[in-house]
């Protein structure tokens, strides 16, 4: 119709309190195309879209949407503009069906039954035409996370939107939904509708994008068509300097073994068994990734071997059972052991928040003598002293003891808890998620940190759900899947498709017992 | 037929007592689903119980003592909404705090106003809620069983029981029948999904805290004006918390209301004749047992022996933006 763009954005600014988290954006989506926006965490993108959708107002700044010059101060305004939003954490009202969620909002009149009617004929034909079938009468609980990303994307289309954003879809996917989510996307863009796709996945931005904004620290840094621009040139934008984005490392000389694992069963609070009998071994010296999509036991087998929740079976270490009843270990057990556990959910397992970093940074290990100045007063000055040191050499920004773990962004959060893990030198790390949250630039050194651990002739068990991740570090994978291992594979042999087969529940051959 | 008289009598005292309950529990039910917990029923029945038995007195008609206590009663509701919807107070604390307010407040002003020790004056006449005899009550009563059952237990009640009533139908009907009952439950399960869908959680959040207080008026106004004639101090005597109690063995449904309600109801009927419970039982159960009875059933059914009890998902939480 028009070379107007989808959309355009002229000079936005946003602060909050002293943080400039958007200033002077310039963007322009052209009509009909996928656009990808990427950037570490906290350069700014969440805000931008944010603001677009309504969630907060610009400082300072224009909008326009379709050449239209728009104001948008709340959702409804956003959505009457033509603009979806499907967010990371979806927003869906989990024991509503499909329909009630879709129609949630949008209701034709005050009694439900003609809404909820309409909503049945259209969710047909937009399941036809995009390829987003779902069960309407569903109840959201019951779905598959892909699932319920569709249902969100239903909800977005049900309101006409025409412009739609996505932040971070594929997150919490396997490969093969994350694959169907991009054919419902091209198949968007080819009905002339306009996407835009928030990520941090220079994989993604490659493989689907049009065109691709980059930005950096609230600032649009550079937009580059994606034909004439490689994922080292967008790392390079978006961190500000050069990144290393495939691990270096030499191939491992595993020795003794230091963890075996028998048969082990966990079950959660309601009795539903999470860990359904799994065995595996770990030598000095190498790296196990566990891959798998969420929820699929990896957490409780941290877990449990973290001496944080009770399960059967045997679990040897260095030779030597280690109780698994919960009745005579605990974290801290398991650390003189030579266990340390470097937790999925940081903020809540593996820090205080309201406590200040120095405390974090002994936690776990506070009865040390060492840490002690007689039998009743600690040593804090002298722990003080040792955590500024840990935290300098882990790069901990700003390296300063006294502040609260909170007021650290999520990678140097992460820094300090294992600043406090591995400056221990332990037999057997225990890692979840390392670089959840983290920005490039500290995933890189997270990453080398880990492989100098393995090369130091420590055992490693990773837990991941990004595949890049396992692939990279991991010198043997298994693949979880609804609590048991699916199959063990060597990370020079194996691909993301194979493995995403094992992560879907497919069996292929090896699988362990 | 001495058994049978009994158990009708019983059964009528058993919807005269389920009625404020049943007023109370709706009440909760339409605030709890939105996601707002309201501990402080029993205070909002509290001054509506005074307020409608003063102006009742004051006025002589039972219609304005009504309309006071709605008022009192939205009030309380209004400052629990302020509390907890703007500026994201603990809801708990909240409703704790006024159900004090309104011990003391209602005492304080029912002794000002009428210098009788805190208590209205005895309410008669117009001033009242009369007992309606529904139609066919005569015509029906020969016939053996179904005849008295109509007639003394259906029949012969305050108008108000009657609306009780009708408020569950109607209640099912807004929470499963309309937008405005899907909004209102999506706002307690996900307030995060109302919003980003457009719609005002904030509003919601309101419109749902008045209409408690609008119940909860009722219920207070039937104390007063109704079940007894004038209000006494402290006249509600934990009947906010039984409704409370009644809506958690209810999870939280309107028809399961209804019958936790009439339970309950049963419960305190039974506390009033301890001789034909004697009679029945062969064994002397003291009053305070049958007294607790509402309470326990409600702790088992929190510790869930009998099904899970499912709180609305966002319940108690104030609702703030995020990304």
């Amino acid at each position: 119709m028009t070379t107007n763009p989808a959309i355009e954005l002229r000079g936005i600014s946003k602060a909050f309190g002293p943080v400039q988290a958007n200033s002077d954006i310039n963007l322009r989506v052209e009509r009909g195309t996928i656009h990808g926006i990427i950037g570490e965490n906290g350069a700014g993108k969440s805000t931008l879209m944010s603001i677009l959708y309504g969630f907060y107002k610009a400082d300072a700044g224009e909008i326009l949407i379709g050449g239209q010059p728009v104001a948008i101060p709340d959702s409804q305004a956003a959505i009457r503009a033509g603009i979806g939003m499907v967010f990371q954490h979806f927003k869906l009202v989990q024991n509503f069906t499909v329909l009630e969620n879709v129609v949630l909002g949008a209701e034709d009149g005050a009694l439900l039954r003609p809404s909820l009617a309409k909503a049945r004929k259209l969710l047909a034909d937009l399941a036809r035409d995009y390829e987003l079938e779902v069960d309407p009468d569903e109840v959201i609980e019951e779905l598959s996370v892909g699932h319920q990303q569709r249902v969100e994307i239903l909800k977005a289309l049900y309101r006409q939107a025409d412009i739609l954003i996505l932040d971070e879809p594929t997150g919490v996917l396997t490969p093969a939904e994350a694959d169907h989510l991009f054919r419902i996307l091209r198949g968007l863009k080819e009905q002339g509708k306009t996407v835009v796709l928030i990520t941090h996945k220079l994989r993604e931005i490659m493989e689907i994008t049009d065109a691709v904004s980059v930005m950096r620290r609230g600032e649009m840094v550079a937009t580059v068509t994606t034909a004439e621009t490689s994922p080292e040139q967008l790392a390079e934008l978006m961190v500000g300097r050069k990144v290393l984005l495939r691990v270096d490392k030499t191939p491992a000389v595993p020795g003794r073994t230091v963890l075996e694992v028998e048969n082990l069963r966990v079950s959660d609070a309601d009795g539903v068994e999470r860990v359904k009998g799994i065995s595996f071994s770990i030598r000095a010296g190498e790296i196990l990734g566990i891959a798998g999509v969420a929820g699929n036991g990896q957490s409780q087998l941290l877990e449990v071997l973290g001496g944080i929740s009770p399960a059967t079976g045997t679990v040897r270490v260095n030779g030597d059972a280690i109780d698994l009843s919960g009745r005579h270990s605990n974290g801290q057990t398991r650390r003189a052991r030579g266990i340390a556990h470097v937790p999925e959910d940081r903020q809540h397992l593996g820090l205080i928040m309201d406590f200040m970093a120095w405390e974090n940074v002994i936690f776990g290990y506070h009865n040390d003598p060492a840490y002690q100045k007689n039998r009743l007063i600690m040593d804090n000055a002298g722990i003080v002293r040792e955590a500024q040191a840990k935290m300098k050499r882990f790069d901990v920004r700003p390296p300063i003891p006294t502040l609260q773990a909170k007021s650290f962004s999520g990678g140097n959060q992460q820094k300090i808890v294992l600043a406090r893990e591995l400056e221990r030198a332990p037999d057997l790390l225990l890692v979840g998620q390392p670089t959840r949250g983290v920005d490039i630039g500290a995933i890189e050194f997270i990453h080398q940190r880990l492989i100098e651990l393995r090369d130091a002739g420590k055992a490693v068990l990773l837990v991941s759900v990004e595949l890049d991740e396992i692939l990279s570090l991991s010198d043997r994978i298994a693949v979880m899947f609804d609590g048991r291992i699916m199959g063990e594979r060597d990370p020079a042999a194996t691909n993301e498709r194979e493995l995403g087969l094992l992560m879907a529940g497919i069996a292929g051959e090896g699988a362990a017992a | 037929m001495g058994f049978y008289a009994d158990l009708l009598q019983i059964l009528d005292s058993t919807l005269r007592l389920s009625t404020p309950l049943l007023f109370a529990c709706l009440a909760g039910l339409f605030s709890e689903r939105a996601g707002i917990f309201d501990i402080g029923l029993e205070g909002k029945m509290l001054i509506a119980a005074m307020a409608s038995g003063a102006v009742a007195a004051l006025t002589g008609t039972v219609w304005m003592g009504l309309g006071a206590g709605i008022l009192a009663s939205l009030c309380l509701a209004a400052i629990h909404g302020v509390a907890s919807i703007t500026f994201r107070g603990n809801q708990l604390i909240s409703g704790v705090a006024l159900n004090f307010l309104a011990s003391g407040i209602t005492v304080l002003v029912a002794q000002r106003l009428f210098g009788q020790g805190g208590r209205t004056p005895a309410l008669s006449g117009d001033a009242r809620f009369g007992e309606i005899v529904l139609p066919l009550t005569e015509t029906l009563r020969p016939v053996p069983v179904i005849g008295p059952f109509y007639a003394d237990v259906i029949s012969g009640h305050a108008l108000l029981v009657y609306v009780a009533l009708l408020c569950v139908p109607l209640t099912w009907w807004v929470l499963f029948g309309t937008r405005f009952g899907l909004r209102l439950r999506a706002v307690g399960e996900n307030p995060g999904a109302v919003d980003t869908a457009g719609v005002s959680v904030i509003r919601m959040r309101y419109t749902a805290v008045l209409i408690t207080g609008i119940l909860c008026g009722f219920a207070g106004a039937y104390m007063a004006t109704a079940l007894q004639a004038g209000f006494g101090k402290e006249m509600t005597a934990g009947r906010g918390y039984i409704a409370l109690a009644a809506l958690i063995f209810a999870k939280w449904r309107p028809w399961a209301a209804l019958w936790a309600c009439l339970l309950f109801g049963f419960f305190q009927a039974l506390a009033l004749r301890p001789d034909v419970v004697e009679n029945v039982l062969t064994v002397k159960v003291p009053v305070p047992a049958l007294d607790a009875l509402p309470y326990v059933l409600t702790v088992l059914v929190l510790a869930g022996f009998v099904g899970k009890a499912i709180p609305p998902r966002a319940g108690g939480e104030a609702y703030v933006k995020e990304r």
